[in-house]
């Protein structure tokens, strides 16, 4: 405002109060200063409570809420996260069981296999070799038959080359005993 | 600090009547000046309803504080734009300030604080504008604001716990014989609250904007080797902008802390 007005205007005022004196100790204007500022706080107390104090607090509160429920969101899809973790290992675990089952399964058959063609094999080796202990048996029993004629008719024609008489019982008997052992 | 700024604003309007006589000397300083209450459509009588620079501003309080809280709050955002962060801020600064000053129960007091720190703050930052008029450096708004606080919390208290509220005054933790001593003490204690709650506010906002206007006489008095009170305008206007924000909180913590009394009135 013209420092003109508040010459002229408060002329009493400042003559009261010197020209330095304070505006707040001028009792003329309080009644003005306080009538405006109940309108004022009136006024600013209507908008504070009918308006903006419950929309602030809504907005808050929403703002609460839709946080609240994001975390409760959250909470979920880490749950189902862990869930579908688990779920996971459980195929993996049972997977792996599985294989193991194949691959014991398949030992074992492999092994049955094997077992058996072992033992096929065996029993045709011990029967090749009993067939062959048999001929060999034979091929022997028939040399020792041979060495039984031989030396019967060695011992015979010895005998008879010796001047002795040909006892073929006696020379069988004989070579029969030495045979033995 | 708030006192000691006040005497030394004192002093330098003292001073600068003393030397800068305005009758005698060019060189006139009226640190007062800015605090003068004027009509605003001319005339020279100032009756209870005319309009004067004291309606201008508290007006213009009246429209920041719509603008901050409801046109800034008016996109009720999830994602808060920035008037609507300010807006919650003094929201929460008041409403946690209540809850936890005066209780609980007191949430029913939230609006009625949260005008009178809402007015408080932004007529202090509004009268921070060069040129403009500070409605909280007068006695008789501020007298009035301590008085509405002072009035309500007895009220409140008489109707809330009967003559129980007069234990208040009656320290029964002391003995006996004291009792009556520190009975006038609290009464007289009482009744001054009101008084330094008022004269704190406005001395603060006063005596800041007194000096800052010192500090320009000065200035305009050396013209263009004026450093000095330019770097003194600086630095005491921050110190005003942190004045401007304190002194609102600490009338309204203060109003809590009375207001507790009325609803809690044991020692």
């Amino acid at each position: 405002m013209a420092s003109n007005t508040a010459d002229t205007g408060h002329g009493a005022a400042d003559a009261v109060h010197g020209s330095s004196g304070m505006p707040q100790l001028d009792f003329s204007t309080y009644g003005n200063q306080i009538f405006w500022l109940l309108v004022t706080l009136v006024v600013i107390y209507l908008i504070l409570s009918r308006v903006a104090l419950p929309r602030i607090a809504a907005i808050l509160n929403e703002r609460q809420g839709t946080i609240t429920n994001d975390l409760a969101a959250a909470e979920d899809l880490k749950a189902k996260a862990v869930e579908a973790e688990n779920a996971y290992n459980k195929a993996l675990a049972d997977a792996r069981a599985e294989a193991q089952r194949i691959a014991a399964e398949t030992r074992a058959e492999i092994q049955a296999g094997v077992d058996e063609a072992i033992a096929k094999a065996d029993e045709e080796i011990s029967a090749k070799a009993a067939e062959s202990e048999k001929a060999i048996a034979e091929i022997r029993a028939g040399a020792l038959e041979s060495v039984k004629v031989v030396a019967t008719d060695t011992a015979s024609a010895l005998v008879a080359a010796l001047g002795g008489k040909d006892d073929a019982d006696a020379v069988a008997a004989a070579v029969a005993k030495r045979t033995e052992g | 600090m708030g006192k000691l700024f006040f005497y030394v604003a004192l002093a330098l309007v003292l001073v600068s009547g003393l030397v800068f006589a305005p009758e005698t000397a060019g060189l006139a300083i009226h640190p007062m000046e800015q605090f003068t209450v004027t009509p605003l459509f001319g005339g020279d009588h100032i009756a209870w309803y005319t309009p004067t620079n004291v309606t201008l501003w508290m007006f213009l309080a009246v429209v920041a504080i719509i603008g901050l809280l409801v046109f800034g709050s008016s996109n009720r955002g999830i994602v808060p734009s920035r008037a609507q962060s300010v807006a919650e801020l003094a929201y929460g600064f008041i409403y946690k300030m209540v809850e936890d000053v005066t209780g609980k129960d007191a949430v029913k007091f939230f609006p009625y604080i949260m005008t009178l720190f809402m007015f408080i703050v932004t007529a202090n930052f509004l009268g921070l504008i060069p040129m403009s008029f500070t409605t909280t450096s007068h006695f008789a708004v501020t007298a009035i604001l301590a008085m509405l606080v002072f009035v309500t919390v007895t009220i409140t208290g008489f109707v809330l716990h009967g003559a129980k509220f007069l234990g208040l005054f009656w320290v029964s933790s002391a003995p006996l014989a004291l009792r009556p001593i520190l009975a006038i003490i609290e009464l007289i204690s009482y009744f001054v609250r009101p008084v330094s709650h008022c004269i704190r506010l406005a001395g603060n906002v006063m005596a800041g904007h007194a000096v800052l206007k010192v500090f320009a006489g000065f200035a305009g008095a050396l013209g263009a080797g004026a450093f000095l009170p330019i770097f003194a305008i600086t630095a005491v206007y921050a110190l005003e902008v942190l004045v401007a924000f304190i002194q609102a909180y600490v009338f309204t913590i203060l109003t809590c802390v009375y207001l507790k009394d009325a609803l809690h009135p044991s020692h």
